[in-house]
């Protein structure tokens, strides 16, 4: 490394602690997902196929997740309706 | 009562053979009988890095089949005493590893040996599965390269879901994580994860870590489990990892770049 390098490096992370960034953001993601129940990609499935029934919307317009807390758990549904 | 170790990383090509061979004839080294199993069905590679691969006439499969004795397919390490390996059938297909089978032969193998140790195949399927399921410990496997720490977090996943310490709700598997592949100088020059960047994101305990090393290819090209090289650092850094494993309380090593000493640069020595 010389002299001058020094002085660049410090302007940019290292190409490791990106890596550890990314990293633990994908790993808590799908720690995330895993600990969600088995039913739910179906439940999102069926949720979606009722409200076709009714209004257009496209499958990744229908968010359902479960968040857990400390003594209780929130079930979100979340739908955008097109324009 | 005999110890299950599965050897598993999920992503392949990080080392799972070469320490499933190392920490099995460490074992053994070490007084403890000791077999060792290749659970790549269709790919079968230990023998190669045990050097048995001519010794091999039945395998796991045959077995599990009742083709031949669990005896028949048992090969006696000629370099250590105390030391098995089944190997892995070549041409049968994967679902060959039915669990009733598996467990037949785990239970038969605990009669007589203190550890037996699962040599995974990579990825998450029927053989990967099968090769922890029964497993009271694990060693995770891991380069300090994102895909083998993302598949590796999987694995854990797996390891707390869906082997058998987990269906039964029984005491879950001890997780031990070894980082392979270490490279302390891309580590000094923010090229590469570091020991506690790793050890931050996958958050078990750490095993040991192998520095990467011309000794590992050196030791498979010749058919020699590379804990066998005692003066390289590879196999003192396995050794260590046997003596922890144990219960040992033994310092890393190797997690820094070594300083040269000025006649050492002159002289061009490692």
């Amino acid at each position: 490394m010389s002299f001058f390098s020094y002085f660049q490096k410090k302007s940019e992370p290292t190409s490791a602690a990106r890596a550890k960034e990314r990293l633990q953001i994908i790993v808590a993601h799908e720690r995330h997902r895993r600990k969600q129940p088995d039913f739910l990609p179906k439940m999102q499935q069926e949720i979606i196929d009722v409200i076709r029934k009714y209004i257009n919307i496209d499958s990744d317009q229908v968010v359902v997740s479960l968040d857990e807390s400390d003594h209780c758990s929130v079930l979100e549904l979340n739908i955008t309706l097109p324009e | 009562m005999a110890k299950i170790i599965v050897v598993t990383s999920g992503k392949g090509g990080v080392g799972k053979t070469t320490t499933s061979a190392a920490i099995s004839t460490g074992l053994a080294m070490r007084g403890h009988k000791t077999v060792v199993i290749d659970f790549d069905v269709g790919l079968r590679n230990l023998d190669l890095i045990m050097g048995c691969e001519r010794r091999v006439v039945y395998d796991f499969v045959n077995v599990i089949k009742g083709e031949s004795t669990l005896n028949q397919a048992l090969i006696k390490d000629k370099r250590t005493e105390g030391l098995y390996i089944l190997p892995a059938s070549q041409t049968r297909d994967k679902d060959a590893l039915v669990r009733d089978g598996v467990e037949k032969i785990l239970n038969e193998l605990a009669k007589d040996f203190e550890y037996i140790v699962c040599d995974s195949p990579a990825g998450i399927e029927q053989g990967a599965l099968m090769a922890l399921y029964f497993a009271d410990i694990a060693i995770v496997v891991t380069n300090p390269e994102v895909s083998s720490v993302r598949d590796s977090d999987r694995i854990l996943g797996i390891l707390q879901s869906k082997s058998r310490r987990a269906e039964q709700s029984l005491e879950p598997i001890q997780e031990h994580l070894l980082l392979t592949r270490y490279n302390p100088i891309r580590v000094a020059n923010g090229e590469m994860l570091s020991v506690s960047d790793v050890e931050d994101i996958l958050a078990i305990p750490l095993l040991g870590v192998i520095p990467e090393s011309e000794a590992v290819l050196k030791a498979s090209n010749q058919g020699t489990p590379v804990i066998l090289d005692a003066e390289t650092q590879v196999g003192q850094a396995y050794n260590d990892a046997v003596d922890r494993l144990l219960g040992k309380d033994v310092a890393h090593r190797f997690l820094e770049e070594e300083k040269k000493s000025f006649f050492k640069r002159l002289l061009g020595g490692k």
